[in-house]
């Protein structure tokens, strides 16, 4: 098929209740009698649209709240859309949050493995790559001891080298190049800048303006679940950062 | 490009989207909640056949020494009424909550979401198989000893673990909406526990009752478990018969009801 799209967003549209007292039972049956109410509900994405070649790396910009990261989710097939098209072509890998299926009780070993097994690692290629994964870390004279044990910068290393060993087709990043020191910082970026080498399809989100700069070509800038702009990342990140800074 | 193009319709979830290795997964699950749990203690794994010696012991003394009755090895015949009852119990309510735990997991990584409470409930289940094995001892070591019916129990409790599935699919998927479900499943299982014959002969229920009283998987288990443990009998094949009806019942409801719930897990948890 030509000019198949890697990522393309029809008006989606995205909504969540607000919590409060939301989960009690009360309120539940309250809800079954009355019907459904409408109130309360917070757009996170409204009527967003765009698309994405594969090969393309876009950052997504935009203040707290606009709707970044659940862009993330529902690209990652985490959360369903409200209404509209959601469509991604391809292994999607996600590195949303670091480490969230890290145990403090489970040595380093044994969470490589967790981990790698929940971001859909098959058992043969586990053996193949566990020793990559433990070698991009660089602290292998750990990993018989438990998480607990490790520091904070560790344990980020950790998760990061597991997640980058997934080899997908599309690489969600959400704000996790925030990771360990100076040189291990730079050495992630080289292994996604990599990435992109191979072909691979990127979307990022930070708030690391020179990296995203340095790594994607064209960004969008959203607004409270809207899209402001679309465009080349310096035109855009020139746009975003000059705005007037209205606090919402 | 693999065909895996998801067009989506409002409100589904994309299927495609994990490719991982679902034997794996469970596997790894399963061995991090048995590490988890006995990791910091010092006597570690043994504590699983101590707790089930204790409760044993306990009965033992209760059923032998001060309350005498005329039912022959009526120590015996409780335990083997509480030890699958126990089984399905805390298998049901770990189950439960499991999805409610893994919040965090379930809100950043794509995993198939019936994975979660399937390998809650089988890592209980692979906890709880000391007691099991120290209940076949106890039977074959107190007099009673092993007949060639014993074949039939890995299929009875096999059965009782799909059961156990499905109720944890579909009230682990509730109690995402409403976390009171927990107590609910906790009152339920209160209840089951006078409603199954544990400490009561099955001949003791009134006639009316029996019949309903073979429907439910948890009650057949327990019957089916004590003729065969303890009086040494072929369990009936009507009364298998039910509970493999019952428990595939369950069973596949369980996915259903999942796929329904599902989609609002993310706003809710």
């Amino acid at each position: 098929m030509t000019g198949e799209r890697a990522i393309e967003f029809r008006e989606v549209w995205k909504g969540f209740q607000r919590h409060t007292g939301r989960l009690l039972l009360r309120s539940h049956v309250g809800n079954w009698f009355r019907g459904r109410r409408e109130a309360g509900v917070f757009h996170a994405l409204k009527g967003l649209s765009f698309e994405m070649l594969p090969g393309e790396s876009v950052a997504v910009v935009g203040a707290n709240g606009a709707g970044k990261s659940t862009l993330l989710s529902l690209v990652a097939g985490l959360a369903p859309a409200d209404s509209g098209t959601v469509a991604v072509n391809g292994r999607v890998a996600a590195l949303l949050e670091l480490g969230s299926g890290f145990h403090p009780d489970l040595t380093g070993a044994e969470n490589i493995r967790l981990n790698a097994a929940l971001l859909g690692i098959h058992r043969e290629r586990m053996r193949e790559i566990y020793g990559e994964i433990v070698e991009f870390a660089e602290i292998a004279d750990f990993m018989d001891e438990p998480l607990r044990t490790y520091s904070a910068g560790m344990v980020m290393r950790l998760a990061f080298s597991v997640a980058v060993n997934v080899d997908p087709d599309i690489l969600l990043i959400d704000e996790v190049l925030a990771v360990g020191d100076h040189a291990f910082r730079a050495k992630c970026f080289d292994k996604i800048l990599d990435f992109r080498r191979r072909g691979k399809t990127i979307l990022c989100v930070s708030h690391v303006s020179d990296m995203v700069q340095r790594l994607c070509s064209r960004a969008l800038w959203l607004d409270h679940g809207e899209l402001m702009l679309d465009g080349p990342i310096a035109a855009v990140c020139e746009a975003y950062e000059g705005r007037p800074s209205v606090q919402g | 490009m693999s065909a895996s193009a998801s067009a989506l319709t409002p409100g589904a979830i994309p299927r495609s989207k994990w490719t991982g290795d679902h034997l794996y997964l469970i596997q790894n699950l399963i061995l991090k909640d048995i590490r988890v749990r006995y990791r910091n203690m010092s006597l570690g794994v043994l504590w699983s056949l101590l707790n089930p010696l204790v409760m044993m012991g306990v009965l033992w003394f209760v059923f032998t020494k001060i309350y005498n009755t005329q039912i022959p090895h009526f120590a015996v015949f409780v335990l083997c009424g509480i030890v699958p009852y126990n089984v399905f119990a805390l298998s049901w309510l770990t189950g439960t909550t499991s999805l409610v735990e893994s919040a965090t997991l379930i809100k950043r990584v794509p995993v198939p979401r019936e994975i979660i409470p399937i390998a809650a409930v089988l890592s209980n289940c692979v906890h709880m198989s000391c007691q099991v094995a120290l209940l076949l001892l106890l039977v074959a070591f107190s007099g009673i000893g092993v007949n060639r019916y014993w074949v039939i129990l890995p299929v009875v409790w096999l059965l009782e673990i799909l059961f156990v599935l499905g109720l944890a699919l579909i009230f682990s998927g509730l109690n995402v909406y409403t976390r009171d479900v927990r107590y609910v499943v906790e009152s339920v299982n209160v209840v089951l526990f006078w409603l199954v014959p544990i400490f009561y002969q099955f001949s003791r229920i009134p006639p009316q009752f029996r019949e309903i009283y073979q429907y439910n998987p948890v009650a057949a288990l327990v019957l089916a478990s004590q003729r065969i443990l303890v009086e040494g009998v072929y369990p009936q094949t009507s009364l298998l018969l039910k509970l493999a009806a019952s428990s595939l019942l369950v069973f596949v409801l369980g996915f259903i009801v999942f796929r329904k719930l599902r989609t609002g897990f993310y706003n809710y948890l």
